[in-house]
């Protein structure tokens, strides 16, 4: 029989249009302001953890709705504000350093829909007020510190090899040695080409000069190195910042996004963002007393230094050894699987140990983790005031005369090892940064974008909703319910997206042009049955000539215009990619909705019966 | 309810004279206003900082241009933004090494001058190679949804085809930079998001209209091109309007209710869907019909594959 659909089809379309209202459903339940405790450098937080947050907040007479471990994060929601910001503080005082205190809005999805994924759209940074900085990572910097690491490590290996040379000199993108003789010509040649394979190495026999170029993988490796570990970093300062929810992301060849919900004061954020972490290798000083130095007399050339759980140890003044030298760090495990990290010099590095430790075999050394932290203050000059914070990560014994590379074992279990080789790494910056962009939205027009975009969305469909009911009558209003679910379906692919599709302003933009250019599709089939009734065919022949004839062409206009939002969300960044993202999804739902969807309820109702007229 | 009741088939290709002078008067103008006027680029290609604060009561601009030169910003540009309480103020790319902390020395400043609470609406900051990037990468994103559609028209229709609706999306991006140009309105990101999305609505218009010339060269023999294109015209141009309605309904919502932030969307939009409706009509349709579309071109050859049937017996 013409216009009916099979029972399974017209199920398929209810069960479709219900799933996206159970999806959509979590926006409806709006948030409240909790508090979010995460550990840092490593640390979790745990059950011990949330009974001492319990108790903090009991005793200082703070009611709040609930409290939760979640991930290594324990979440505190409240009532208000008023207690939220009081809890913070109370928190921010007594759990010490090992923790971050964040605000947070957390959505208030009821637990059986949390169970089945539902959870609410997220916000960008346009509706939800906060900081969006695009960092761009120096590559050219990183490139010459491996030019002018090289030049070191060549001058080394050919005075060990007793090869005799005139200069080792930077030019250029390469690193030119020039010797005295041809047969040092080849010899170093051939000792070059054995140590690294990741050079290009040429001779010129009139000049005596061996060029060696870095090749495309070693130069990608070094930019894929030096951004890699600017985001490691970064990552872990934006964690000493206390912001729920950050965003730290790659982004191309050489830039970083940091997104970061909520913050207000960017200038505290940019100075932490650009201030410099190092480590530093000191022997401990076994002679002073250390009773005495922690009643305040400290020996004249040693210094007073803690581990993060506060153990105090005594160290040399002298620095044996400066983080900036510090090459690569990798974690991993000794002969006898016991947890260690290998760590990578440059040369003068490595021969700075190497004296350094010659004469200390079987001593305690220490690495300190050096940070330099804000203090919220300022100086007259307005100017943020950084405190220098100093702590001991590891104090290991030297087992034997050190060079360029050498192991840190006894750091402990194979977690901290890791986290140990990250901190390593992020301590000494293999290329400066700088912030090449900063979006800031203030709460206020967080909360006015949000409002005039669902305003423009409402007054939109409206307007729409009445044209098409004037227009169309009864399939008018079939189109509007199409339209209806369409917005529906579009609000809960949306919050079913993981993490980077957040609504932003022109995200909103999106769905208003969408539900403009949705109606099209039932335009088309609308003008097609009209025009099938005037040439005088059946009704029931009209409908279903109508659906078939237009079915191509809306297919064409849509794929079209789904290249063009596609090419957007390639190219576009933050706001631009929200419109393209919203554009896409409004344009597959809306293929569903106004073809499949206007279908099975025009089917319902008119479908296999004998018409004379039809409302349309 | 109908708004158009054409009964008999309207004859749109006798004005074609009349458009191709109409358009191309319009794009010329377009590509000289954009030659000499050139566009009005917003802080995201040009780099620069822009803050947006919010006063209690209505601000005074020239008490704040005096604070703001006397601190050392005599080339700042403060104006109004949406309301006579909301400010904004333009900076261009500086080579001083902070650059990126000059918002928050703005908002500084005037908080020490005004004496009121100040409300920080936004602090944008681009670096101005950051700018240069996205205005290279913005004029790529153009160039390639072009060619990725003309190859899809090519594919799914014909050259002919192909090359009228580019060239009618070329005509209609024109036209709306030129309107940009002409009218110095700022050229930002969302603008050139709206231009992509006008590329899109045009094509959709453009598609609907060739779809039906396809359809009616099969259907109808025994008569001239042009005849074909104007029955085809006809019969969509009812579904032409409806669109355009409801699609400028739309954003007359998004333009009135959208806030200040959208405006140039909005505006770019709704003129382009105007001229997107007018250029499915003549240009695209106009172009084919120059470079000889006829029916030979359309009909799909059958071709017999030779082993077609056994191929279809394997396992």
């Amino acid at each position: 029989m013409l216009n009916k659909y099979p029972l399974w089809k017209t199920l398929m379309v209810a069960i479709i249009v219900a799933l996206g209202a159970l999806y959509a459903t979590p926006n409806l339940y709006g948030e409240s302001p909790a508090v979010q405790v995460s550990g840092l450098r490593g640390v979790q937080a745990d059950t011990a953890t949330l009974d001492s947050i319990r108790a903090q907040l009991k005793e200082s007479n703070l009611t709040f709705d609930s409290i939760s471990l979640e991930n290594g994060q324990v979440l505190t929601r409240f009532n208000n504000t008023e207690d939220q910001l009081k809890a913070r503080d109370v928190l921010d005082d007594n759990l010490g350093k090992q923790f971050s205190v964040a605000l947070n809005l957390t959505p208030n999805t009821p637990e059986w829909l949390a169970a089945i994924g539902g959870s609410p759209m997220k916000l960008g940074l346009d509706l939800s007020g906060g900081v969006s900085f695009l960092i761009e990572v120096n590559m050219k910097e990183a490139l010459n510190k491996a030019k002018t690491g090289m030049v070191g490590d060549f001058r080394g290996d050919l005075r060990n090899e007793k090869i005799r040379y005139r200069s080792v000199k930077e030019a250029n993108d390469a690193v030119k040695v020039i010797f005295r003789k041809v047969e040092d010509l080849e010899a170093g040649q051939a000792l070059l080409k054995k140590r690294y394979r990741d050079l290009l190495l040429t001779t010129d026999e009139d000049t005596l000069t061996l060029t060696a170029k870095m090749t495309k993988e070693k130069i990608k490796e070094i930019r894929e190195y030096a951004l890699d570990q600017n985001i490691t970093i970064i990552r872990n300062r934006v964690n000493e910042l206390g912001v729920a929810e950050p965003l730290v992301q790659r982004q191309g060849k050489k830039h970083i996004v940091i997104e970061l919900p909520g913050v207000q004061d960017t200038a505290t954020a940019k100075e932490i963002l650009s201030a410099t972490a190092t480590i530093e290798f000191r022997l401990v000083d076994t002679e002073g007393d250390l009773s005495n130095a922690l009643n305040g007399r400290v020996p004249a050339n040693s210094i007073l230094l803690r581990d993060k759980d506060g153990k105090p140890s005594l160290l040399k003044k002298r620095v044996m050894l400066t983080g900036d030298h510090i090459i690569d760090a990798k974690s991993g495990f000794d002969e006898y699987s016991r947890p260690q990290v290998n760590i990578s010099l440059d040369s003068a590095g490595g021969s700075k140990m190497s004296s350094g430790t010659k004469s200390n075999i079987g001593k305690p050394m220490a690495t300190v983790f050096i940070e330099y932290k804000s203090t919220d203050k300022k100086d007259a000059e307005g100017n943020l005031i950084f405190e220098k914070h100093q702590e001991i990560i590891s104090v290991a014994t030297i087992q034997s005369r050190l060079g360029k590379s050498f192991r840190i074992t006894g750091s402990g279990s194979p977690a901290e090892a890791r986290n140990l080789a990250i901190l390593l790494r992020a301590g000494a910056l293999v290329a400066p940064i700088a912030i090449v962009e900063e979006r800031t939205v203030g709460p206020t027009l967080g909360a006015e974008n949000v409002r005039l975009g669902f305003e423009a969305i409402m007054m939109g469909f409206g307007l729409v909703f009445i044209f098409m009911m004037v227009y169309y009558r009864a399939f008018g209003v079939v189109a509007n319910l199409a339209l209806g679910a369409n917005l529906v379906l579009i609000v809960a692919v949306m919050s079913m997206l993981p993490g980077g599709a957040a609504l932003t302003l022109p995200g909103m933009a999106g769905i208003v042009l969408t539900v403009g250019m949705a109606v099209d599709a039932n335009v088309l089939i609308f003008e097609r049955i009209r025009e099938e009734i005037r040439e005088g065919k059946t009704i029931q022949q009209a409908i279903h000539q109508g659906y078939d004839a237009a079915f191509s062409t809306i297919i064409d206009a849509n794929i079209t215009t789904l290249i063009a939002a596609l090419i957007l969300f390639a190219i576009g960044t933050g706001p631009v990619k929200g419109f393209a993202i919203t554009l896409s999804i409004g344009i597959l739902t809306s293929m569903f909705t106004s073809v499949v969807g206007t279908r099975a309820v025009v089917n319902a109702i008119w479908g296999g019966k004998r018409l004379d007229k039809l409302s349309i | 309810m109908q708004i158009l009741q054409l009964k008999d088939t309207v004859n749109f290709m006798s004005y074609r004279k009349i458009a191709m002078v109409f358009s191309a008067l319009l794009m010329i103008a377009s590509i000289y206003s954009l030659a000499t006027n050139k566009l009005n680029f917003g802080l995201d290609f040009t780099g620069g900082t822009l803050i947006e604060v919010g006063f209690q009561e209505a601000a005074d601009l020239e008490k704040l241009r005096g604070v703001m030169k006397t601190n050392g910003f005599a080339d700042a540009k403060v104006q109004f933004y949406g309301s006579s309480r909301d400010v904004v103020i333009r900076l261009g790319v500086r080579e001083d090494v902070k650059a990126e902390m000059l918002g928050n020395e703005i908002l500084a400043i005037l908080e020490k001058s005004s004496g009121q609470k100040i409300d920080m609406r936004r602090i944008e900051f681009v670096g101005a190679s950051v700018g240069d990037d996205l205005a290279e990468q913005g004029g790529l994103a153009m160039l390639t949804a072009l060619i990725c559609i003309l190859i899809y028209v090519a594919f799914r229709f014909e050259w002919r085809f192909a090359v009228g609706s580019v060239v009618a999306l070329f005509h209609d991006v024109l036209l709306t930079l030129g309107l940009f140009s002409v009218l110095q309105l700022e050229f930002d990101l969302t603008v050139l998001a709206a231009v992509l999305a006008v590329i899109g609505y045009s094509l959709n218009d453009t598609i609907v209209v060739s779809d039906r010339i396809r359809e009616n060269f099969r259907k109808i023999r025994n008569s001239e091109a042009e005849e074909v294109i104007n029955i085809s015209l006809t019969q969509t141009l009812s579904r032409t309007f409806i669109t355009s309605i409801t699609t400028l309904l739309v954003l007359a919502a998004l333009f009135f209710q959208g806030g200040a932030l959208i405006h140039g969307f909005a505006t770019a939009l709704l003129f382009g869907v105007f001229v997107g409706t007018y250029s499915s009509i003549y240009v695209a349709s106009l172009v084919a019909l120059s470079l000889g579309i006829s029916r030979e071109d359309l009909i799909p050859e059958v071709i017999e594959k030779e082993g077609e049937d056994q191929e279809a017996m394997m396992p």
